[in-house]
């Protein structure tokens, strides 16, 4: 049996398998024209099921999208971290920073595949949900010309290559669907896997948890640089005592101060009122030199 | 003579081309029976391309049967031979 087998090829025993199939399903009508409403039944259903396919396929993708671009988010703050531990000399924290990161990359590298993987699904099922759909109307159209000339003996030939003909592409296409939907339940449990992982502690903590540690300690080596920052300037003001201030007030009185202040200030509003609105200008240019409410009030009166 | 790639549509491939087709089938064949992966991935790998760039697209709307079927390029020997004698995994 396996030799007439091994001649037959690979190909020919999986087009019978498939015939096979298509046959059985022809024995069990009595009435030909039974046959062709069934049959289309059944393609209509099939069409629905596709559809949802990708529909379920297009759902896991973003799934994983979304934890993608939280990955990412990730990495780029524990390398952020990182380069701020090393600005303060931390080089034990920005090792484990790093390493956090190296982690979250590589799940991320392998949600990117699987992404790719559910791409390419997706496109798949949507390619034979069209093929799907075009063979399903050519079998709508013949099944009424069939059933309008209607007589037994040619009909049955016709409705046999008819229904032999989408039932392979039935056949196929059910095979494609469970092969996605095997493929995105693989994938939906480990993006579950992920998610559990993230929500346990374990994956954030590799990635996020801990990184509060790493945080905390940046945050308060800032904070203390703060600190510092701020000690020495009061301890400079205090030291420096009534002088800083004198100086403050000196070179506001300093011609020089005043003059570079508030020359830009006279220059620009002048520049503006003088262009686009030119007859207002003299107004306003007095309502700059005194309070506000006042050319209102005379405007108004 | 029309050949399908599974998952993928129905080509019309010049019977010319029915010899090579039939080589690499038996070595496809041949690899699944030897349980050797790798040579059935080669032969299968092959065969579509064969098949690819030999054969030209059937219309999405044709309703003709396929005289000879592929399995499609990602699948594993342990599928093929599921096809082969398990009718399970083509639904319909």
């Amino acid at each position: 049996m396996k030799g007439t087998a091994a001649r037959m090829g690979v190909m020919k025993r999986v087009s019978l398998v498939f015939k096979a199939k298509a046959n059985k399903a022809l024995d069990k009508m009595e009435d030909p024209r039974e046959t062709l409403d069934y049959s289309y039944q059944r393609q209509l259903e099939l069409l629905t099921k596709v559809r949802r396919g990708v529909a379920d396929v297009a759902t896991s993708r973003k799934r994983v999208e979304l934890q993608m671009n939280q990955l990412q988010q990730q990495a780029n703050k524990l390398e952020d971290q990182a380069r701020k531990a090393l600005g303060v000399g931390r080089e034990d924290l920005a090792r484990a920073a790093l390493e956090r990161k190296a982690s979250a990359q590589s799940q991320l590298n392998d949600l990117q595949a699987q992404y790719a993987q559910l791409q390419a699904e997706e496109e798949k099922l949507t390619v034979a949900s069209q093929r799907l759909q075009a063979k399903v109307d050519a079998f709508r159209t013949r099944k009424e010309t069939i059933k309008a000339t209607y007589t037994a003996a040619e009909a049955q030939t016709r409705i046999n290559e008819a229904f032999t003909g989408i039932s392979e592409e039935m056949g196929d296409v059910g095979m494609a669907i469970q092969r996605a939907e095997d493929k995105t339940a693989q994938m939906q449990a480990r993006a579950g896997a992920i998610d559990e992982l993230m929500a346990s502690g374990a994956l954030d903590d590799a990635v996020g948890g801990r990184r509060d540690d790493i945080q905390a300690e940046l945050d308060i080596m800032s904070a203390g640089s703060d600190v510092e920052r701020e000690l020495n300037r009061l301890k400079g003001e205090i030291t420096a005592g009534a002088p800083k201030q004198l100086e403050g007030s000196g070179s506001e009185a300093n011609g020089s101060g005043q003059a570079a202040q508030e020359q830009p200030q006279g220059q620009a509003p002048g520049a503006q009122e003088g262009g686009p609105y030119a007859p207002p200008a003299p107004q306003q240019a007095q309502a700059q030199s005194v309070p506000v409410p006042e050319p209102q009030d005379g405007e108004g009166s | 003579m029309i050949v399908r790639i599974s998952g993928e549509g129905q080509f019309r491939v010049d019977d010319a081309a029915a010899d090579e087709l039939n080589r690499l089938d038996a070595q496809l064949e041949a690899a699944v029976d030897a349980g050797d992966e790798e040579g059935f991935k080669a032969a299968l790998l092959a065969l579509l391309a064969e098949v690819r760039t030999h054969g030209s697209p059937l219309p999405p709307d044709s309703l003709e049967p396929s005289e000879l079927i592929l399995p499609p390029p990602d699948s594993s020997m342990a599928e093929v031979s599921k096809m082969l004698t398990d009718e399970g995994l083509i639904p319909g």
